[in-house]
């Protein structure tokens, strides 16, 4: 029998984040320039899989993603049992800036879609000169509360069905079938309350829209790609920050949705690549 | 054309499996025209259309006859594709006790796509 394997290679990382010891999944393809990549709320690093599987990327980028903790195979840290995950602002800057250190990324590229795009306007805000660039996709400043949260970690709703249902509709239409149902089997497979504890930085906690006008780009180009079937951050969402920041580039993908690089690689890939072409040559 | 949504769900084995342990009566109004839609055990019993004196449902799905005419055509455009996307814009209500709809969300979602136009992805 033939198989194959793919060129992703996974490791876990022991660092401490938050004063606690904490078992970190990375994976990583690829050499180059360093890429650093931020999943969405209640999935895993797996929606960069396509990135990693791609030559037309890895042959220039060292391609990295991790599971935040309480995600895909990193684990909650020890105590999780008796605590409510509630993702902050804070803590997700100080894990992406701790993580990036500790993989001794020198000046990554930062790409990071949704919470990952939210906390990457906040990074390009805060921390421009600890990256290249910095690539937001379905990145919007605020989202309001459009359902009860609280659906989404009772005991009698199922919260990876409830989860995958409430995506579900967040994936453009051209998305192919197989790897529409792979972003949505992410949502289905995270543990109880993670993706309530990650809406609590994207729809409360995280709000940005008073600061982000003062994004520098100087500093730090910033990239936003958003998909045009995104009805959680919209187009109008993303071109309003954009408009709002100086020398920001903004691309609306047509057909897509809000998980670009895990619902249809193929097409993403079409908007992403002049991206990293540009910035390669700045 | 609401009538027809009780063969087009009971034909799809898949989302009748999906749907068994869902026994419920919901309220569908389209603008002015309201539907009482029996589910039992994932399979509809009946599409009863309105107008109602005293109906008794679960939860009520309502919004005006644009929105859903958008919601059901062959490839809805942004803002009309899914359930949620309507009630973020707020032109859906869904009203009720809504933990029959929220915790069977995905097999609500397919059942009221399944009256897009043929050839229309759910």
């Amino acid at each position: 029998m033939s198989v194959t394997f793919e060129p992703i290679v996974g490791r876990y990382m022991h660092l401490e984040l938050f004063g606690r010891p904490h078992r970190i999944y990375v994976e990583q393809a690829g050499e180059g320039a360093p890429l650093l990549c931020l999943h969405t709320a209640g999935s895993d690093g797996r929606q960069y899989r396509a990135l990693m599987n791609d030559a037309r990327i890895t042959a220039q980028h060292r391609v990295i993603a991790f599971d935040m903790p309480w995600h895909g195979k990193s684990s909650p840290p020890a105590g999780w049992h008796d605590e409510e995950y509630q993702l902050t602002s804070a803590r997700y800057t100080t894990m992406v800036l701790e993580i990036a250190a500790a993989l001794e990324l020198d000046k990554p590229i930062l790409i990071g879609c949704s919470i990952g795009g939210r906390i990457a306007l906040h990074l390009a805000l805060e921390h421009p000169e600890r990256f290249r660039a910095i690539i937001g996709l379905q990145a919007g400043a605020h989202v309001d509360p459009y359902y009860d949260l609280n659906f989404l970690h009772r005991p009698d709703v199922h919260g990876g069905e409830v989860a995958g249902a409430i995506v579900s509709g967040l994936v453009g239409p051209d998305a192919p079938d197989k790897e529409r149902w792979e972003t949505l089997w992410h949502y289905m497979q995270g543990g109880p309350g993670v993706f309530k504890g990650d809406l609590y930085f994207y729809k409360l906690d995280g709000d940005i829209r008073g600061r982000v006008a003062q994004i520098d780009t100087e500093r730090c180009p910033l990239f936003l790609l958003s998909g045009e079937y995104d009805y959680s951050c919209t187009p109008e969402e993303t071109l309003a920050v954009a408009n709002s920041i100086r020398g920001c580039e903004v691309t609306i993908m047509k057909g897509l949705g809000h998980f670009p690089m895990s619902e249809n690689p193929e097409l993403f890939l079409t908007h992403l690549l002049p991206v990293l072409d540009k910035i390669g040559r700045g | 054309m609401i009538e027809t949504l009780q063969a087009r769900v009971n034909n799809d084995a898949g989302l009748v499996r999906r749907g068994r342990y869902l026994t419920t009566s919901f309220l569908l109004e389209v603008g002015q025209s309201a539907y009482l839609i029996s589910i039992y055990q994932g399979r509809i019993v009946s599409v009863t259309p309105g107008p109602f004196v005293m109906p008794s449902s679960a939860f009520a799905l309502r919004a005006p006859e644009e929105e859903w005419s958008k919601f059901w055509s062959h490839r809805p455009p942004p803002g009309s594709n899914d359930l949620l996307a309507l009630i973020k814009r707020r032109v859906l209500r869904a009203e009720g006790d809504l933990w029959v709809f929220m915790s069977h969300l995905r097999y609500f979602k397919e059942a009221l796509a399944k009256l897009r136009a043929e050839g229309a992805a759910a």
